[in-house]
C-alpha cells in the first residue's frame, strides 16, 4: 500500500495529518454492561446521512408548488428507476431517526452522561433533537397530500396559540394567514437549506465536544471501577468498536431497504386546500403525546385558555430539557434523584400518551 | 333659549310615538283588515282557524283574506254583518264548487299576472280531463279537490319544502288516499302504488339523494290533469328522462311485438311503481330474468338473451379481475391509479351496454362492449406487472440483504479473528 | 499481552489497519491509557509473533476465509447500493407531469365537428373541434354521477351516455340530470401540438 503512505506524507507534510489524527487513534469507549447505549448516537447519526444522501436525490424529481408537489412525488414513485425505493427509504429513515433521537437523549438521560463538562454536548443534542422535529414536521407537507395539509394546518394553528409571539410565529411558518401554496415553499426552504445547515454544524459541534470530553461512563460502574482498577475494560475505538459500530450501520441499511421494499410509502390523495378535514385527523407519530395532551386539557383553567396553557406548559419543558444539566450536581457527586424521577415520568408520559393518542377517537 | 332635560325629552317622546302610530297606520294601510280570525282563532274544529295557522298561508301573505273565497265582510267585527247574503258570504264551500272557486282565480291570467306573471292558468281545465275532475263532474265527492292536496288556509307554496305538493311530498299526499285500502275499495284499482314506489330507485333518488329531476307520482301521471298514462303511451312518458332507453326500445323489434299484443312498454320489463335498480340478473334466461316472460326456449329470442347475459357477464368478471389484481398491487403499495382510472373506461363501457341491450341486437351490444374488454384486458396486464414489479423488487431486496448479511457476517469473523489474534 | 497477526491481504481491512496502526493489537487494553505501544506514524509493528507458521505471503485459510468473506460482502452490498441510484439518476422517458398541461392532440388529427378524450392528470379531459374549426377543452367527468362523457357530431353537443346528460361547447350543462357545468380547461396551438391547461385562477 505504498500509494496510500504517499498520500500520508502529502497530508503530513502540508496539514500536520497524522498530529490531526493521532487523539482518534487514542480513542477508546468504555465496556461494561449498558455500553450497547452507546450505539444509539451513532445510528443516528447514519440514519441523518441517509436522509441527506436520499434527500439530495429526491431534489433532483421534486418540484415544490401546489400545483405540482403532489404530481412529482407520484412520478417519483411511478416513473422514476427505484424512484420508490428512494423516497420510501426517505420516509421510512425519517421516521426510525426521530425514534433513534428520542431513544438516544433518553439512554443519555439515564445513564447521566449529560453530567459535568458534558453539559454543552447535552444542550447541542436537545437543540439537535428539536431541529430533527423540525425536519420531520416541515418534510410531511412536502407531498402536499390531505393528510399532510391538514396536520400542518392543526400544527401552525397550535403554535398561534402562543401568547404575544405565537401570532407572528404562526404567520411567519405559514407564510401567510392559511396554509396555502406559499407554505409548501416556505416549508421546502426549511426542510432542504435551513434546516440541514444548523444540522450539520451543530452534528459538527455536537461530535466535536463528544470527541473533546470521551465517552461517559454511568455512575454505578463508575463507582465499581472506582472501588476495583483491575475490572476497567475499554475498547478501542479504530479498529474494534468502529468495526462493530459498521456492522449496526449495515443492519441498519438492511432494515431500511426491508422495510421500503416491503412497507412502501403511501402516496395519499392531492390536498384540496378547499375541502374539509379528514374525520379524526392526528399528527404523526412524534407528535402524538403533545397532540393527545392538548386534546385532554380542559378547554378552560381558572380563567387561561386550556390550549395555550398546554403549549406554555411544553414550552416550559423544552426550556428545562435544554438546561437539564444545570441542575445537576457534577460529579463525583451522586446525581439528584429528582432528574431521574422526572426522565422517568418524561418516558413514561411520552409513550403511554402515543399509545393514548394512537388508540383514541 | 336652553331647553330643560325634561322639555327635550318630552319631544323625543312625542316624536316617537308619532312614529310608532304613523307605523302602525301604515301597516293596516297595507294589510287587508281580517277581522274573521278574531272569532274563528278561537273556534273549535271545523269552525276554527287561528292566526298563526293562516300566516303561513301564501294566499294571507299576498294580501288575500277569509272573504276572498268565502266572501262577506271581512273588515266589520260584527258577525251579522260579516258573514251577510248581503255582503255575499258563501259560507263553507261546496266540495263540489271548490275547484270552480279556485280557478275563478287561477284561471284568470289577467288576475294572475299582478301576483306571480309565471304562474300557469290552466289547472282547472287541466283538472277537468282527470279522473279525479271527470268523476267529480259525475257526483263523486270522495275523489280529491284542489284543497285535498294543496290544503287549506295554511296553503304553501309548491317549493316550499313543507307544501304538501313539494315533489318530496308528493307521493305521500296522494297516498293519502291511494294507499287507503278501505277508502278506494269501491273504485277497484290497486292501493299498492306508494309502497311499491318507495322500493323504486326514483324514490331513493329523490328522497335519498335529493335529486329533485327524479319522477314522483305526478312526473307520470300529471298533476292536475291525472290520469295513469295509457299502456301505448307509458313508453313516451319514461322516455322524457330515459330517451336513448326509448329510442334504441322504438327501434328495437319489441316495439311493434310489445304493442300488437297490448304490452305497456317499458312497465313490462321495469314495472310501472317498484322500479328497481335494474341487475344484469333481468338479462337473459335466468330465475330473474324478465326476457322469459315471453321467450321460451328454442326461439331466436330466447337465444339472444342468452347470448347477451353471458356477453354482459363476461365483461362484468374481466373488469372485476382487473379491478381485483389493482387492488391487490395497490395493497402491496404500488401505485397503479393510472390502470385504476382507464378501468373506469371499462366500466362506463358496461354502462352503455347494458343501455344498448334495449335494442335486443347482440351485434351492437357487442360493440358497445368491445373497448370495454380492450380496457379491462389492458389493466389487468398493468396488474399483473404491477406484482410483477412488486416480485422483483422483493428479488431485488432479498439480494442485497444477502449482501448485507454476507458484510455482516464477514465483519464479526473479522473481529472474532483481529481480537483473538 | 498484545499478539500480532500476519499481514492481511483485503484492501480494507488493511486500510482500516494502517490508518490506525494497530494491526497486532487486540481490543482490549490492559490498563486505559498504556497506548505506548503504537507509533503515531501508523506504521505497523514488526513484532511478528505469529501463531501459524505460514509466511506472511499466503495467509492461514481461516483468515483467508474472513477476507473473502468480507470483501465478497463490501462488493455485493456496494453494487446493491449504488446499482438503484446510478439508475435513479437517468432520467425517465417521459420527462413532464402531465398535470398541468398537456399535449391533447396535433392539429390535423381533430376533423371539425369531432372530439376525442384524452388524460388530464389523473381524469379524463375532452377536446372538441368545433364545427367552426375552433378548439374546445373541458373535464370529461359527467357532473350527475362521473361518467365520462363525448362529444355528439349529430347533436353538436357533448354528450353524457349514461344519464343522457347534454352539454354545450362552453361545457355549460345544458339538458339533462346534470347539475353543474363541466370545468373548462385553456387550449393553446403550438406549432402542431395542441396543449391544453388548467385554467389559471384569477
Amino acid at each position: 500500500m505504498s500509494a496510500w503512505s504517499g498520500v500520508r506524507d502529502w497530508l503530513d507534510q502540508r496539514f500536520g495529518w497524522d498530529d490531526l489524527i493521532a487523539p482518534l487513534r487514542h480513542k477508546t469507549v468504555p465496556l461494561h454492561r449498558l455500553s450497547y447505549w452507546y450505539f444509539l448516537g451513532g445510528i443516528t447519526l447514519f440514519l441523518f446521512i441517509i436522509q441527506v444522501l436520499t434527500g439530495i436525490l429526491l431534489l433532483l424529481y421534486y418540484r415544490p408548488g401546489a400545483n405540482e408537489a403532489f404530481e412529482s412525488v407520484q412520478y417519483i414513485m411511478t416513473q422514476v428507476q427505484f424512484g420508490w425505493l428512494i423516497r420510501s427509504i426517505h420516509s421510512w429513515s425519517a421516521n426510525l431517526m426521530i425514534f433513534t433521537a428520542f431513544a438516544h437523549m433518553f439512554s443519555v438521560l439515564f445513564l447521566k452522561a449529560y453530567r459535568k463538562p458534558r453539559e454543552l454536548t447535552w444542550v447541542s443534542g436537545v437543540i439537535l433533537l428539536f431541529i430533527v422535529l423540525g425536519f420531520g414536521f416541515s418534510g410531511y407537507l412536502l407531498p402536499w397530500n390531505t393528510l399532510a395539509f391538514f396536520a400542518t394546518k392543526v400544527g401552525t394553528q397550535i403554535t398561534g396559540q402562543v401568547p404575544i409571539v405565537g401570532r407572528p410565529l404562526m404567520i411567519f411558518l405559514r407564510g401567510g394567514e392559511e396554509v396555502t401554496g406559499a407554505t409548501l415553499t416556505r416549508f421546502f426552504g426549511f426542510h432542504v437549506a435551513v434546516l440541514p445547515g444548523l444540522a450539520t454544524m451543530l452534528i459538527a459541534l455536537h461530535l466535536l465536544f463528544v470527541q473533546r470530553f470521551g465517552i461517559s461512563v454511568p455512575p454505578s460502574v463508575e463507582s465499581e471501577w472506582q472501588n476495583r482498577p483491575k475490572s476497567v475494560r475499554e475498547m478501542r475505538f479504530f479498529p474494534n468498536f468502529m468495526l462493530r459500530e459498521m456492522i449496526a450501520w449495515y443492519v441498519g441499511l438492511g432494515v431500511l431497504g426491508a422495510l421500503a421494499a416491503l412497507f412502501p410509502w403511501n402516496l395519499g390523495v392531492k390536498a384540496d386546500p378547499f375541502g374539509s378535514a379528514p374525520a379524526g385527523i392526528k399528527p404523526e407519530w412524534y407528535f402524538l403525546f403533545m397532540f393527545q395532551t392538548l386534546k385532554l386539557i380542559p378547554s378552560r383553567i381558572w380563567i387561561i385558555d386550556g390550549e395555550v396553557l398546554g403549549v406554555l406548559g411544553f414550552g416550559l419543558a423544552a426550556v428545562i430539557w435544554l438546561l437539564l444539566p444545570f441542575f445537576e450536581s457534577a460529579p463525583p457527586a451522586k446525581p439528584k434523584s429528582w432528574i431521574t424521577g422526572l426522565a422517568v415520568f418524561a418516558l413514561a408520559y411520552i409513550a403511554g400518551m402515543s399509545i393514548y393518542g394512537h388508540f383514541a377517537k | 333659549m336652553a331647553t330643560s332635560r325634561n322639555s327635550v325629552g318630552a319631544r323625543i317622546g312625542c316624536l316617537f310615538l308619532s312614529a310608532c302610530v304613523v307605523l302602525c297606520a301604515g301597516s293596516a294601510l297595507t294589510q287587508s283588515k281580517n277581522t274573521c280570525l278574531d272569532c274563528h282563532s278561537n273556534l273549535p274544529a271545523p269552525f276554527g282557524v287561528t292566526a298563526e295557522t293562516f300566516s303561513q298561508d301564501i294566499h294571507a301573505q299576498k294580501g288575500l283574506t277569509c272573504a276572498s273565497c268565502h266572501g262577506g265582510d271581512s273588515t266589520s267585527d260584527d258577525p251579522k254583518v260579516a258573514m251577510s247574503k248581503k255582503a255575499g258570504w258563501k259560507g263553507k264551500i261546496d266540495r263540489k264548487q271548490i275547484p270552480q272557486l279556485c280557478g275563478g282565480c287561477h284561471s284568470d291570467p289577467a288576475y294572475m299576472r299582478q301576483y306571480n306573471p309565471s304562474l300557469r292558468t290552466d289547472q282547472l281545465s287541466q283538472y277537468k280531463t282527470s279522473v279525479h275532475g271527470k268523476r267529480l263532474a259525475a257526483g263523486d265527492m270522495k275523489v280529491a279537490v284542489c284543497t285535498d292536496c294543496h290544503s287549506v288556509h295554511d296553503l304553501r307554496a309548491p317549493n316550499d319544502l313543507q307544501s304538501k305538493v313539494n315533489p318530496v311530498n308528493v307521493a305521500t299526499t296522494c297516498a293519502h288516499c291511494h294507499a287507503d285500502a278501505e277508502y278506494m275499495k269501491s273504485y277497484k284499482i290497486p292501493t299498492d302504488q306508494f309502497e311499491e314506489y318507495n322500493k323504486s330507485v326514483h324514490h331513493d333518488a329523490l328522497m335519498g339523494r335529493g335529486d329533485l329531476s327524479a319522477p314522483t307520482c305526478s312526473t307520470c301521471h300529471g298533476n292536475h290533469g291525472a290520469a295513469p298514462p295509457g299502456v301505448e303511451s307509458v313508453a313516451n312518458v319514461c322516455s322524457n328522462c330515459h330517451v336513448f332507453q326509448a329510442q334504441l326500445f322504438a327501434a328495437s323489434p319489441h316495439k311493434q311485438a310489445f304493442t300488437s299484443a297490448g304490452l305497456p312498454g317499458c312497465v313490462t320489463c321495469h314495472s310501472n311503481h317498484a322500479i328497481v335498480h335494474p341487475t344484469d340478473e333481468f338479462v337473459g334466461t335466468g330465475e330473474k330474468a324478465v326476457c322469459t316472460q315471453c321467450h321460451t326456449q328454442g326461439d331466436e329470442g330466447y337465444a339472444t338473451a342468452g347470448e347477451i347475459k353471458e356477453k354482459l357477464g363476461q365483461l362484468s368478471s374481466s373488469i372485476n379481475r382487473a379491478n381485483d389484481i389493482l387492488g391487490k398491487a395497490e395493497r402491496s403499495g404500488m401505485e397503479v391509479s393510472d390502470a385504476k382510472l382507464d378501468l373506469t373506461q371499462a366500466k362506463d363501457a358496461l354502462t352503455k351496454a347494458r343501455v344498448t341491450l334495449h335494442t335486443a341486437d347482440l351485434t351492437k351490444v357487442e360493440a358497445d362492449m368491445k373497448p370495454g374488454f380492450d380496457a379491462s384486458a389492458k389493466d389487468y396486464d398493468a396488474g399483473k406487472r404491477a406484482l410483477a414489479e412488486r416480485d422483483y423488487r422483493r428479488v431485488g431486496l432479498a439480494l442485497s440483504l444477502v449482501a448485507i448479511g454476507l458484510v455482516i457476517v464477514g465483519l464479526r469473523l473479522y473481529i472474532k479473528q483481529i481480537e483473538q489474534g | 499481552m498484545f499478539t500480532c497477526m500476519s499481514n492481511p491481504v483485503t484492501p480494507a481491512s488493511q486500510l482500516i489497519l494502517r490508518l490506525t496502526g494497530t494491526l497486532d493489537y487486540n481490543g482490549q487494553l490492559a490498563e486505559p491509557a498504556s497506548l505506548s505501544n503504537i507509533s503515531d506514524s501508523g506504521v505497523e509493528m514488526n513484532d511478528p509473533g505469529v501463531r501459524d507458521s505460514s509466511s506472511p505471503q499466503t495467509p492461514p485459510p481461516r483468515r483467508h476465509f474472513v477476507q473473502v468473506v468480507l470483501g465478497s460482502g463490501f462488493i455485493a452490498a456496494a453494487v446493491a447500493f449504488v446499482y438503484p441510484v446510478i439508475r435513479y439518476l437517468i432520467p425517465p422517458k417521459v420527462s413532464d407531469l402531465g398535470s398541468d398541461s398537456v399535449v391533447a392532440g396535433h392539429v390535423g388529427e381533430l376533423k371539425p365537428n369531432t372530439g376525442k378524450v384524452f388524460r388530464f392528470g389523473s381524469r379524463p379531459g375532452l377536446l372538441v373541434r368545433g364545427a367552426d374549426g375552433e378548439y374546445h377543452a373541458m373535464s370529461a367527468v359527467c357532473t350527475h354521477l362521473g361518467c365520462t362523457v363525448q362529444y355528439r357530431e349529430d347533436l353538436r353537443r357533448v354528450w353524457c351516455a349514461c344519464h343522457n346528460g347534454m352539454y354545450d361547447l362552453n361545457g355549460r350543462n345544458v339538458s339533462g340530470p346534470p347539475p353543474r357545468p363541466l370545468d373548462l380547461f385553456e387550449v393553446q396551438v403550438r406549432n402542431d401540438e395542441i396543449f391544453v391547461r388548467r385554467r389559471r385562477e384569477a
